[in-house]
């Protein structure tokens, strides 16, 4: 689609199996407010799905003007025919000026397919998002070549622009409870015969309601340097005194030792914890690109040679083996001297 | 007898990229050329298939310089039967739309050529620009339901089944033919080529596609063609190092950690 006069930004929020709004989609509201505001545009969510008033509710909490929500039995789980059908055909009739979009795996799924569909350009896994003060385009920051090399994007004459944008790199405005917003419900359905995917089964991996890296405050993430599937036992012990969450390298993910769910980097989540804990991780810049945001960052290694040393905050060059459980030990000791 | 269209992107080793100190741009000089590894697995699950049912025929393509030929040698050794290679200056300065746009001309000539296709397999993204979006851009220029972030794939007769994996675990998706399919990392490695397979992709011919030879509209190509545009390159900035604790004495040296963290306040 060629350029339009309207100013609206949207976010889509992608809700999850029980119809809540997965935290991106709250995350993206952030910042598409900063970006729609200084061209009067609105900020618009799009909740899709079957039974999706708490995602509903909580865009209108999380700072959206108005909601539009669309919702039907074949919505109820995501499919890339009738996501795609759905979301063209709103943007046909609202015409906003950009759409941002959770990079997750159905983002990302559904992004490109739009994309083509309408004719305009796509910005992949942003990481940053300002506006150019001369045009008002979207300046799509990204990371490219497995994160050695930054570019940023536009999209100057094709209406919307169109950007997926990775969970976890901006963060969600307090709530405003109860707060109510425009919600308008189109009445819209995708004939079954046009959805040519059949979703058979969904397997969940164990333990993977606990995976919450991209909000957790703590991380201890696990690399080679653990050696197994074991080595991560004194990890999650490690996790327990310390309130965190578990993680791992793309290294330990390959090697078997842990479910991809847990997996970093810049094929895994991003996080932006006050403390990340890296234990045995070399620190290839394809895992750093996913901590960018961590506020501290402790390197166990015993490769004093190994890069993430360059990048953290306290470097302790030793086995995980042998620190790990001694970390332990002394936080337990120091949290029972607090009083904490 | 089944098709299966692979395609193949020859990308930088960017696990062997370096930054120039100086100048803060990226050093390509001496970095070797691969075949994208996404693009391996994707060859490799069309591989299987194969396995299965001998009579499948596996056809390659790729866009890029005449040196991407070097690429579908490697991918002929390993499971690969034929290749096309798209070639052309006109190409080039194309982003994810205009290059996925080039593609499906390209996938209908090949299939006037070769007849259709039950299936096109291409890597989830390519590891130099990593967008994932030229699959997903490429089905829907040429009307095709897709499942993306494949780690298995199984050929029944009119449908392939997908393992596919999503941010809580996997999904098993069932997908109608003629479709296309993007593959991430299995839990398995491509399978390394023989002596005689190397031997009998450097005899097989690589058919080249220019420009003249697709239905296409020059509009759609190129820069001019492409809705983006970069607007500037940068390296990522890097954070100056930190504190090394130097204690020879583990239980020291946690315990200075531990004080140091608690100072900061982060624990």
């Amino acid at each position: 689609m060629m350029k339009s006069a309207k100013n609206d930004f949207w976010v889509f929020v992608e809700t999850d199996a029980t119809g809540n709004a997965k935290n991106v989609g709250l995350e993206l509201l952030n910042p598409g407010r900063k970006l729609a505001q200084p061209q009067g545009g609105k900020l618009v969510a799009v909740v899709v799905g079957n039974h999706v008033q708490a995602a509903v509710n909580s865009a209108a909490e999380y700072g959206a003007d108005a909601v539009i929500t669309v919702e039907g039995e074949e919505f109820a789980h995501y499919s890339t025919d009738a996501y795609t059908a759905v979301m063209c055909q709103l943007v046909q009739k609202y015409q906003p000026a950009a759409i941002l979009i959770g990079a997750t795996n159905n983002g990302r799924d559904m992004g490109p397919r739009m994309a083509s569909r309408l004719q305009t350009g796509l910005t992949a896994d942003c990481t940053a998002l300002d506006l150019d003060p001369d045009t008002g385009d979207v300046v799509w920051t990204r990371p490219a070549f497995g994160g050695n090399l930054m570019a940023s994007i536009v999209c100057p004459k094709h209406r919307p622009q169109l950007g997926t944008v990775r969970p976890g790199v901006f963060k969600k405005q307090e709530p405003v409870l109860g707060r109510s917003v425009t919600v308008i419900r189109e009445n819209l359905h995708v004939p079954a015969e046009e959805i040519r995917t059949e979703l058979l089964e969904t397997i969940r991996e164990a333990a993977v309601e606990t995976v919450d890296l991209e909000s957790a405050e703590i991380i201890v993430a696990g690399g080679r340097g653990v050696g197994s599937a074991e080595g991560f036992g004194p990890l999650q012990e490690l996790a327990q005194v310390l309130g965190a969450t578990v993680g791992a390298s793309r290294a330990a993910v390959d090697a078997g030792w842990i479910s991809h769910v847990y997996q970093i980097g810049q094929t895994g989540k991003n996080v932006a914890p006050k403390l990340y804990i890296a234990c045995g991780i070399s620190g290839a810049i394809q895992h750093m690109s996913g901590v960018n945001n961590a506020k501290c960052i402790v390197a166990i290694n015993q490769d004093p040679e190994a890069p993430i040393f360059q990048t953290a905050d306290y470097g302790l060059v030793g086995d995980v083996r042998e620190i790990v459980p001694l970390l332990t030990q002394a936080i337990k000791k120091a949290k029972a001297s607090t009083g904490k | 007898m089944k098709k299966i269209l692979v395609c193949v992107k020859q990308v930088p080793d960017t696990t062997e990229i370096r930054i120039d100190p100086v100048k803060h741009t990226l050093i390509r000089e001496g970095v070797p050329s691969i075949v994208n590894p996404f693009d391996a697995y994707a060859l490799e699950q069309a591989a299987r298939i194969k396995d299965k049912e001998p009579d499948t025929q596996i056809v390659l393509l790729s866009m890029g310089p005449p040196q991407a030929q070097a690429a579908l040698k490697k991918c002929l050794a390993v499971g690969g039967d034929k290749a096309y290679l798209v070639s052309g200056g006109v190409f080039g300065g194309s982003d994810t739309l205009a290059t996925s746009y080039i593609l499906s001309c390209a996938v209908q000539k090949v299939r006037e050529l070769e007849g259709p296709f039950a299936m096109i397999l291409c890597g989830k993204q390519a590891i130099d620009g990593d967008t994932a979006q030229v699959g997903p851009e490429l089905a829907e220029h040429l009307g095709l339901p897709q499942v993306t972030y494949a780690v298995e794939v199984t050929a029944e007769q009119n449908a392939a089944v997908v393992r596919r994996e999503t941010e809580e675990g996997f999904e098993r998706v069932r997908v109608q033919y003629p479709c296309l399919i993007t593959v991430t990392k299995p839990n398995f490695d491509p399978r390394l080529p023989s002596i005689q397979a190397k031997l009998a992709a450097n005899h097989k011919e690589i058919a080249l596609l220019g420009v003249e030879d697709l239905p296409i509209d020059l509009e759609k190509i190129g820069l001019n063609g492409s809705p983006t545009r970069v607007k500037k390159t940068f390296t990522p900035p890097v954070k100056t190092s930190g504190v090394t604790i130097t204690e020879e004495d583990p239980a020291l040296a946690v315990e200075k950690l531990v004080a140091l963290l608690q100072k900061d306040g982060v624990l």
